[in-house]
């Protein structure tokens, strides 16, 4: 069995994000980049599958320009055997991103792709279920539980109203939710191994994907900021102010 | 224009989310349907029948419904979507999964959790967990959209008198097989759309502590939710959880209580109307954003607040 992950590159999530002054998006340049916390999960979830002897190869993927391949070696790091990295300059919607990893799952033949279920930047949380919309596939969303089986996968997905196990047949698509697992850490000696292996550079074209936009971004914005209140020292004065200054209660 | 909103329910009781989707449908303006896709949903489609500004629903009453297999619902609403020039549905993990999943079988980019719209084509919404909001625009030619529910105030669910109309299934995928749920079930309202909240943290220390909440949120009838840190350490089910991944709330009174106060979770709890923060950690970062924080310790806090609430 091969596993297909997809990572995305973003602005590390411990860092606080800044909207441009001139209002066309968020500050990215000179910003710690790190790969997206959901793919990480993903990533860990494959590499469990291999190391239980389910799954032979997992390879890495990602679209975007050069730096996205910073991302692809994170991931080889961690463990995976080698990289596919669809190269463009250019600005990816999530419907895109779907075409172009539908292709490499089709040249590959993978049972399984698995994707975090959002990305901390755009937090779209849409690329997963397009991927198996358009491959036609069993889509496993919010995943917290995932296991093979003679008929395919056995997971556990997390709902607003709490867990629900569904079968999907094989080939499928999942999306990695918070609680899949904790991802590992890179050991330095696997970070020297990851340069040695491969990433297969490709265009969206080689990849016969054209790279159509449909939405425009006509602005970013700061939210309104909230303003920090006063310190209470007891509940006498808590209930007071919430009952007569908020009046909530 | 012409709008579908998919309603989220449990085949008996309509969410209360789709109200408000409503309601962002009815901001767009024009005719708004309601799609009900369920087993023995006759009634849903009756409470969706009575929803203001509610024109017509579509009502699909099938074992293929019975469950939400997002394969199955898609393929549904991709049967009746001539003539519509927006998809709407609440932005919960039902919409979440279903929206992107349509749109992609019709060759549509959707748009996520929209908190504002401000024409038929543009709407805005939260990017970086909430940390700056984008402003988009859709080429499309129909826009299929997931609403963050606390952004628009709930349609009316009682004054309208749409007409019901029955509509064929559109089969069930052969490749997904539902094994069963393990849901919550509390006597409490419904956290996404409670008017207060009290929400524990890591400083809750374990899940029995959480029962000083519980008779809390109780006392003033609001709705239990957690921190990730909470729920990662098995406190509290998965299904507590307020923040960027978890649930986003909006209630009139949010309580947090030995929450620190992590990005990732005021972007689900930031817009509340009151914030009351209780934490022994006086740079808690929950306190920037707390209209009345309270530096204590809350396992002397909770029961004085409660002792207070009882008298």
């Amino acid at each position: 069995m091969k596993v297909l992950v997809p990572v995305k590159r973003v602005v590390d999530a411990n860092i606080r994000i800044r909207v441009k002054s001139d209002n066309t998006g968020v500050e990215t340049a000179n910003v710690k980049m790190a790969m997206n916390p959901f793919c990480e999960i993903a990533v860990e979830e494959a590499l469990r599958i291999r190391e239980a002897g389910v799954a032979e190869e997992v390879i890495i993927m990602s679209a975007g320009p050069e730096k996205a391949a910073e991302t692809i070696r994170t991931g080889l790091a961690m463990g995976a055997d080698r990289g596919v990295h669809a190269l463009t300059d250019e600005r990816l919607e999530p419907l895109v991103i779907a075409r172009l990893i539908k292709s490499v799952a089709e040249r590959e033949g993978t049972d399984l792709v698995i994707l975090g279920k959002q990305s901390i930047d755009d937090d779209n949380n849409q690329t997963g279920q397009m991927l198996a919309a358009l491959m036609g596939r069993p889509l496993g969303s919010y995943i917290s539980r995932i296991a093979k089986n003679d008929d395919g996968f056995a997971i556990t997905r997390e709902i607003d109203a709490g867990l629900e196990d569904l079968q999907i047949v094989s080939p499928a698509v999942v999306t990695a939710d918070l609680r899949l697992n904790e991802p590992r850490y890179a050991s330095l000696p696997n970070i020297m191994k990851a340069k040695k292996k491969p990433i297969d550079v490709l265009s969206p074209a080689d990849l016969g994907v054209e790279v159509v936009n449909r939405i425009e971004v006509l602005r970013v914005d700061e939210p309104p900021a909230r303003e920090a209140g006063i310190m209470v020292s007891d509940a006498t004065e808590l209930v007071e102010k919430l009952k007569n200054e908020a009046k909530v209660i | 224009m012409s709008i579908l909103v998919i309603a989220e329910h449990d085949h008996s009781q309509l969410s209360p989310g789709t109200l408000n989707t409503v309601s962002a449908a009815a901001r767009v303006g024009g005719d708004v349907h309601v799609l009900v896709a369920g087993s023995g949903c006759a009634d849903v489609a009756e409470q969706c029948a009575k929803i203001a500004g509610v024109s017509r629903v579509l009502c699909a009453d099938s074992a293929h419904y019975a469950n939400e297999i997002t394969e199955n619902t898609a393929a549904l609403i991709r049967a009746n979507v001539d003539g519509y020039t927006h998809v709407m549905a609440p932005a919960s993990t039902f919409g979440k999964a279903l929206i992107p999943y349509v749109a992609a079988l019709c060759d549509v980019q959707a748009i996520s959790d929209i908190s504002e719209v401000v024409s038929a084509d543009t709407f805005v919404r939260p990017i970086y967990a909430g940390n700056a909001l984008a402003t988009v625009k859709s080429s499309d030619p129909v826009k299929m959209l997931t609403v963050r529910t606390t952004a628009f105030d709930p349609a009316d669910g009682e004054s309208g008198s749409a007409e019901v109309s029955s509509i064929d299934d559109a089969g069930a995928d052969q490749g997904v097989s539902f094994v069963g749920q393990n849901l919550s079930h509390s006597e409490r309202p419904e956290l996404a759309s409670a008017k207060i909240v009290v929400s524990g943290g890591r400083g809750m220390k374990s899940g029995e502590n959480f029962s000083m909440l519980e008779t809390l949120a109780d006392t003033l009838g609001g709705a239990v939710g957690a921190s990730r840190a909470a729920v990662d350490a098995g406190f509290v089910p998965n299904d507590y959880q307020v923040g960027q991944t978890g649930k986003v709330v909006a209630p009139d009174l949010y309580i947090a209580v030995g929450i620190s106060g992590a990005i990732q979770h005021l972007a689900g709890m930031k817009d509340s109307k009151v914030i009351v923060a209780i934490n022994n950690d006086e740079e808690a970062p929950i306190f920037q954003v707390a209209d009345y924080g309270w530096n204590e310790d809350l396992f002397n806090a909770v029961p004085a607040l409660q002792a207070e609430l009882d008298k």
